[in-house]
């Protein structure tokens, strides 16, 4: 069996978020890069818990960015997995980087793939779907639970306010989700085995780009907290009615 | 030419998401000189021609039971043949769990472009130009949508629901349904509790709230709020409440209206949950505690004794014993 697993790179959580060029591109010095938490916690580390159940299981990674995103990749082959792929371009939008992505799948007979439910800077939650959309295969999006019993995966997903139990053929695409894995952190056979493992560096299909960033903004600044004393709790009340206007 | 917004519902109860797409759906078709059309799949007890006082025109009913199954690739068949039928050009859906299943999906078949998780309506003056939150609500973007037909996914609670007086005329239509590659085998719902993701305020409760068996105040403010309550990460985590209340960073994420947030510090994994909320009141007894700085409202005390004091005071409020 074997299994693609989508990475991106992101900002860290913690990273200053600021913009240059008019507002049209995000300031990076000083920025941390990450493997975004949705991939790594989740599909990632999912995937590496079945291979730990089946050894049978080869993990394939994908990225789409430039050299820069090589360190990152190099952090998530330490947590586990077999070889990677970076597809040698910078991301335009979600649908450029599915059909990268789907160029991969397409030659490399995968039974599952995972990506996380969405990156945590551009927030565009489309990659899975796009994938699944472009390969024609079964989807499965806010997945927090993922079981595979020969070629049939049992998964549980979230909807408002609930939860569904489904049952789907491989091969198909998930989106993970909190719930999916147990976070774990790289040990030193990892890192040191990462060195060896096989990062392909290819050269990106030929594909459009459906959306294009304008610009970006800060939101206003706060107006600031107004204090409230404890012992005038109702004075809360009277702000929230009178002058927040929302009950 | 026209707008098609895609109605979501559980067991044929129509979501609030659904209200507010219809609403963006409708605003949106007047603003670029079309009609609003709806598409509901699967059954339902409701009456659909009510909800032309949305605005919508038309609607679009596929009644085939299995659709009141979501399997993302036959509700994007449906979509987009019905799309493809009636010549769209925009195609509105909420940035919801059922949204997230099919709006790519739909995205890639339509060769479309999708702007997810969109904030207000497109300026069409010069393009297709959306604006939505990124870097977890520290920003915004604005994206230009480049192709004919175009996909936008609205954040829950993010547009006000409007209606007016009218009609929807209801076309009823059969489509042969391409073979399920989903099965359902279980489905559970929490009864009577107002989902996270479309409640208007959220009461939220942190590890200073010190264990589970304190709650009770946290769920009584919440009923008097119609609020939906919430959890930090380290309070899912020690399983004092349920994951589906986790909010933040890997939690998920909401934009309420109004936001309470009691005992919690405010580490920035969970700002990057919140901080969309348009309204933040933070109760901690730290003065130091960095959620005063996101804060709009805020109260240094002692959870405990705070809780009772303004449950009583928006008892007097709302003038309930």
């Amino acid at each position: 069996m074997k299994i693609l697993v989508c990475i991106s790179k992101t900002a860290d959580t913690t990273a200053k978020i600021a913009f240059a060029d008019n507002n049209r591109k995000f300031v990076t010095d000083g920025v941390q890069w990450i493997i975004n938490p949705y991939d790594e916690w989740y599909a990632l580390v999912r995937a590496i818990e079945l291979k730990e159940m089946d050894s049978g299981i080869v993990i394939h990674m994908a990225t789409v960015g430039g050299p820069d995103c090589d360190a990152v990749i190099r952090k998530a082959l330490a947590l586990g997995g077999d070889e990677a792929i970076r597809v040698n371009a910078e991301p335009v939008d979600g649908f450029f980087v599915a059909s990268q992505i789907a160029a991969i799948a397409k030659t490399g007979d995968y039974d599952l793939i995972l990506t996380g439910k969405e990156t945590i800077d551009y927030n565009g939650a489309s990659v899975g779907g796009m994938l699944a959309g472009l390969l024609d295969l079964p989807f499965i999006s806010l997945a927090a639970k993922l079981d595979l019993e020969g070629a049939k995966a049992t998964l549980l997903r979230e909807t408002e306010g609930g939860e569904e139990t489904v049952e789907v053929n491989l091969p198909m695409v998930v989106c993970c989700q909190k719930g999916m894995a147990e976070q774990r952190i790289p040990n030193m056979k990892g890192i040191m085995g990462a060195r060896s493992k096989p990062l392909k560096v290819m050269d990106p299909v030929a594909t459009d780009s459906l959306t294009e960033i304008i610009s970006f903004e800060l939101p206003p600044a706060k107006k600031g907290v107004k204090m409230i004393s404890a012992d005038h709790v109702e004075e809360l009340i009277r702000l929230l009615h009178e002058e927040a206007k929302i009950i | 030419m026209s707008i098609l917004i895609f109605i979501d519902h559980a067991e044929g109860q129509i979501k609030k998401t659904s209200f507010e797409t219809m609403s963006y759906g409708t605003a949106l078709a007047k603003q670029t000189g079309t009609d609003a059309e709806g598409i509901f799949l699967g059954t339902t007890n409701e009456d659909l021609t009510a909800l032309g006082k949305y605005g919508l025109k038309k609607i679009h009913h596929i009644s085939q039971v299995a659709l009141n199954q979501l399997d993302a690739d036959q509700f994007i068949d449906v979509i987009s043949s019905a799309a493809e039928k009636s010549g769209t050009s925009v195609i509105v859906l909420s940035h919801n769990n059922t949204g997230r299943a099919i709006a790519p999906g739909l995205s890639a078949r339509l060769k479309a472009g999708l702007v997810t998780g969109a904030i207000g309506l497109p300026d069409t003056s010069n393009g297709f130009i959306v604006k939505k939150n990124v870097f977890s609500g520290k920003a915004f973007c604005t994206l230009s949508i480049k192709t004919t037909v175009k996909i936008i996914s609205i954040n829950p609670n993010a547009y006000p629901i409007q209606t007016g007086e009218g009609t929807a005329e209801i076309i009823s239509e059969n489509t042969s349904l391409k073979p399920a590659r989903v099965s359902t085998k279980k489905i559970s719902r929490a009864s009577g509790e107002i989902p996270l993701t479309e409640a208007e305020i959220v009461v939220s409760g942190g590890r200073g709230m010190k264990g589970p068996e304190n709650w009770g105040p946290i769920e009584e403010l919440a009923r008097l709020l119609h609020a939906a309550t919430a959890c930090s990460r380290p309070v899912a985590d020690a399983g004092w409440r349920p994951h589906h209340e986790h909010v933040g960073q890997t939690g998920i994420a909401i934009a309420p209206n109004l936001y309470i947030a009691i005992g919690i510090s405010g580490a920035i994994q969970h700002l990057a949950g919140v901080n969309r909320s348009k309204i933040i009141v933070v109760i901690n007894k730290d003065p130091e505690a960095p959620f005063f700085k996101s804060a709009d409202y805020g109260i240094v005390g002692d959870a405990f004794e705070v809780l009772p004091k303004l449950i009583q005071a928006l008892k007097k409020f709302k003038g309930v014993a």
